[in-house]
């Protein structure tokens, strides 16, 4: 459980957390290191000194184990005890010890624990294995005898004259008596410690949370996905190519990834919508048509007949008037795309121009026209004029007096464009999704089918039309494959 | 030359009155072997210097490691008198003369004592401390030598074999160190210097403990070389027995733990010399 919290941590408090570690880990490692040190050093000290203790004691020594004088042998192994202070220092022999040629003590300083004739190894068994070490060196060298497990070092100096061996001197160092050398130690490495995780601690959290804040803001970020797309800005990730610059910029790509999905389904949605309302609008605009023509003709008809009865006459008038205007708005409806035309031309595109004119000049709006066609493209003439003038008349008409106007018509490779501008007011978005419904704008004078039937056109064509619309600009743009010259 | 030879050569050479003249001004060589505590120098100085005093001739005290060696030299007529133990005196008795026996606890005798470490409180006898660790003072010592193995032989023991080892120190304080550092499990010690190390050395002492107490024997005794002068012997026994009766004398004498000197007799001495009778040709 305590592991699993210390798991959740944030990075912002991981990452000092694992810098403290990290300074203690190279505390721990580099005061080992210096005990380790001070200890060779000490035993380098060590044998140096009781190196040269050891040859003078062993050569004093000769004579008393020649004649046989334990008292004249206990008084010199005594001889560095005498005079000093009975402290405890690592440079002084804990147990001096002479063992003769038959490994039996001859004399020791602790002649309680070791009796003169007995065997030492029973009072210690570190003795049988000093033994086994040392049994086979025959100069008299001194030696550092370490006995595992063992609380003492050992120095073993063989105590020879004239090539024959007497005996063995011992002496025994503590290594408990390092032990204050090494607390020494501990304590300024763990003071030394202190102050650098002071120092470092400050530095390690700062870089933590430089570290983190990226990150943090990144979880927090993806976390609101589902609800939302953060737009870029919200995003404060520093760019860099280090892993986490790379992370920010994979997550603004895959934001606009999802944005741009968003936008491709909301089309399709609207495509889609419009498509039935297409199908639903000619629908019901056929099965008016048919009783429409059968009406208009039957008026006719009687006319002809020569009725002169004035107010049969003022009665049908009026019918008629009415079923003509039904006839309008139904024809609207229905987009005719099969009628024959002929090709489009530069001069169609021009006429135009010329026939939006004088609605342009009426609102003295300035008119920005560019026909880069010189040459017959092969679409129907017609549709294309009409689609022509819808989007110009609406641009005239949402321009305000005196604003602006720009119509370009180009072919761009395999493609005829068409490009309407005005500055007038901006569309907003929800108006925007259902622009091209049929009667989604209700201005006054018109019939709200005008952008209907251009995108009418523009699908049976296989084109497409957008709309963007900012402040200050609103465009449409409309591009129609060059099917037949393909 | 032999002993013999050099003795009589000496004696004819002290009976010039040139070299008499000679002898007269040298100083007067005292021996001084560990039967006490001879370790204390500035002791030494003092006394050297009321001696001088005493006798009007330079005085000059001779120190060595073992009875042995100053027995060799009184007995080479290297030294005029020497402080010595009993049994050598007994053994070399023809040679020397007897000048001074020193009194402690007021009497002129002393003891051996057989001593074990404090912390054995088992041992009861000597007989105890068969197969151990023995020390001695000095193979010439009475108390430290000759009495425990005499003792033992009274116990139909053989000293030779009955401790596993034993060993000399040479002096019988340093034996109370021995068994006192448990480096030799028993020893026999000079009851006087055991004595006064209590009084001036209790740390010592209290590490060991009296196991047995022999009969008393006569005190070491302070003799003369064969061939002193009258004058010579009378003016040194003079200075010592006098001692006890000036003020600097009787400060000698506290720092030495004795009650004086006095002359002596022989008699003192016949026990020792019954031991050395039963021990002839075993030791």
């Amino acid at each position: 459980m305590k592991m699993l919290r210390l798991h959740d941590l944030s990075f912002r408090y991981k990452i000092p957390l694992r810098g403290s570690v990290l300074v203690l880990i190279t505390a721990l490692l580099v005061t080992a290191s210096l005990i380790f040190r001070e200890y060779d050093e000490l035993r380098q000290d060590l044998a140096t000194t009781s190196g040269h203790l050891g040859r003078v004691l062993a050569n004093t020594l000769v004579a008393p184990l020649t004649h046989d004088d334990p008292w004249r042998a206990y008084e010199i192994i005594n001889s560095p005890f005498h005079g000093g202070p009975p402290e405890v220092s690592p440079q002084t022999a804990a147990l001096v010890m002479v063992l003769d040629a038959n490994q039996r003590v001859f004399v020791a300083t602790d002649p309680k624990q070791y009796p003169m004739l007995s065997d030492p190894s029973r009072a210690n068994t570190d003795f049988y294995e000093l033994w086994q070490a040392v049994a086979k060196y025959n100069d008299p060298d001194t030696r550092a005898v370490e006995v595992k497990g063992s609380e003492t070092i050992y120095m073993v100096t063989p105590i020879i004259s004239d090539g024959v061996r007497l005996g063995t001197l011992i002496m025994g160092y503590s290594k408990s008596a390092f032990l204050p050398r090494f607390f020494g130690i501990a304590k300024r490495a763990g003071l030394i410690t202190v102050a650098v995780l002071v120092l470092l601690l400050p530095a390690s959290w700062y870089w933590g949370q430089r570290f983190a804040k990226p990150l943090v803001d990144l979880a927090h970020n993806m976390g609101r996905i589902g609800k939302e797309i953060p737009v870029d800005e919200d995003i404060r990730i520093y760019e860099s190519k280090d892993e986490i610059g790379q992370l920010g910029a994979a997550f603004k790509g895959m934001l606009q990834g999802l944005r741009e999905k968003q936008a491709l389904e909301r089309e399709v949605m609207v495509s889609e919508r419009l498509a039935a309302v297409g199908r639903l609008a000619s629908g019901v605009a056929h099965e008016i048509n048919n009783p429409l023509g059968g009406m208009l003709n039957a008026i006719s008809t009687y006319r002809r007949h020569g009725n002169d009865d004035p107010l049969a006459a003022r009665t049908l008038s009026l019918v008629e008037r009415g079923l003509v205007q039904i006839k309008d708005t139904v024809s609207a409806l229905l987009v005719e795309s099969k009628m024959q035309s002929h090709h489009l031309t530069r001069q169609d595109i021009e006429d135009t121009h010329t026939l939006v004119q004088i609605d342009a000049n009426r609102k003295r709006v300035r008119f920005d026209w560019r026909n880069g066609i010189d040459e017959t493209l092969p679409l129907p003439s017609t549709l294309v004029r009409q689609v022509l003038i819808n989007l110009m008349l609406n641009a005239i008409q949402a321009a305000p007096r005196e604003g602006s106007v720009a119509c370009s018509v180009e072919r761009e490779g395999q493609a005829l464009r068409v490009r309407v501008g005005n500055n007038g007011d901006y569309i907003p978005q929800e108006r925007m999704e259902h622009l091209f419904e049929p009667f989604s704008t209700q201005r006054e004078g018109g019939h709200g089918l005008g952008l209907w039937v251009t995108y009418q056109i523009v699908q049976q064509l296989g084109g497409e039309i957008t709309a963007e619309s900012v402040p200050e600009e609103t465009r449409f743009t409309v591009t129609l494959p060059l099917a037949e010259a393909a | 030359m032999d002993r013999r030879t050099f003795l009589a050569l000496s004696a004819a050479a002290s009976a010039l009155p040139l070299l008499a003249q000679a002898q007269t001004n040298a100083a007067v060589r005292i021996g001084l072997s560990p039967v006490f505590l001879d370790d204390q120098l500035s002791f030494l100085n003092d006394w050297r210097d009321y001696l001088q005093g005493r006798i009007g001739r330079a005085v000059r005290f001779v120190q060595r490691g073992s009875y042995r060696e100053i027995m060799d030299l009184l007995l080479d007529q290297k030294l005029d008198f020497a402080w010595i133990c009993g049994y050598p005196y007994v053994r070399h008795k023809a040679k020397l003369q007897l000048l001074a026996v020193p009194v402690s606890d007021g009497r002129p005798q002393y003891r051996s004592y057989l001593i074990v470490p404090a912390s054995d409180t088992q041992t009861g006898s000597i007989l105890d401390l068969r197969g151990k660790v023995f020390a001695y003072s000095d193979p010439d010592s009475n108390s430290g030598f000759l009495y425990p193995r005499y003792a033992l032989m009274q116990l139909k023991e053989n000293p030779d074999r009955f401790f596993a080892k034993t060993f000399f120190t040479w002096a019988h304080r340093k034996i109370v160190e021995a068994v006192g550092s448990n480096l030799a499990q028993g020893g026999a010690v000079d009851s006087y210097v055991w004595e006064t190390l209590r009084i001036y050395h209790p740390e010592l002492t209290e590490r060991t403990r009296i196991v047995e107490k022999s009969p008393y024997f006569g005190h070491t005794p302070v003799v003369a070389r064969d061939g002193v002068s009258r004058m010579e012997f009378d003016a040194m026994q003079e200075a010592l027995l006098g001692m006890s009766q000036s003020v600097a004398g009787k400060d000698l004498l506290k720092r030495l733990n004795l009650d004086g000197f006095v002359t002596g007799e022989d008699a003192l001495f016949d026990g020792i010399a019954r031991m050395m009778r039963a021990l002839n040709g075993k030791i």
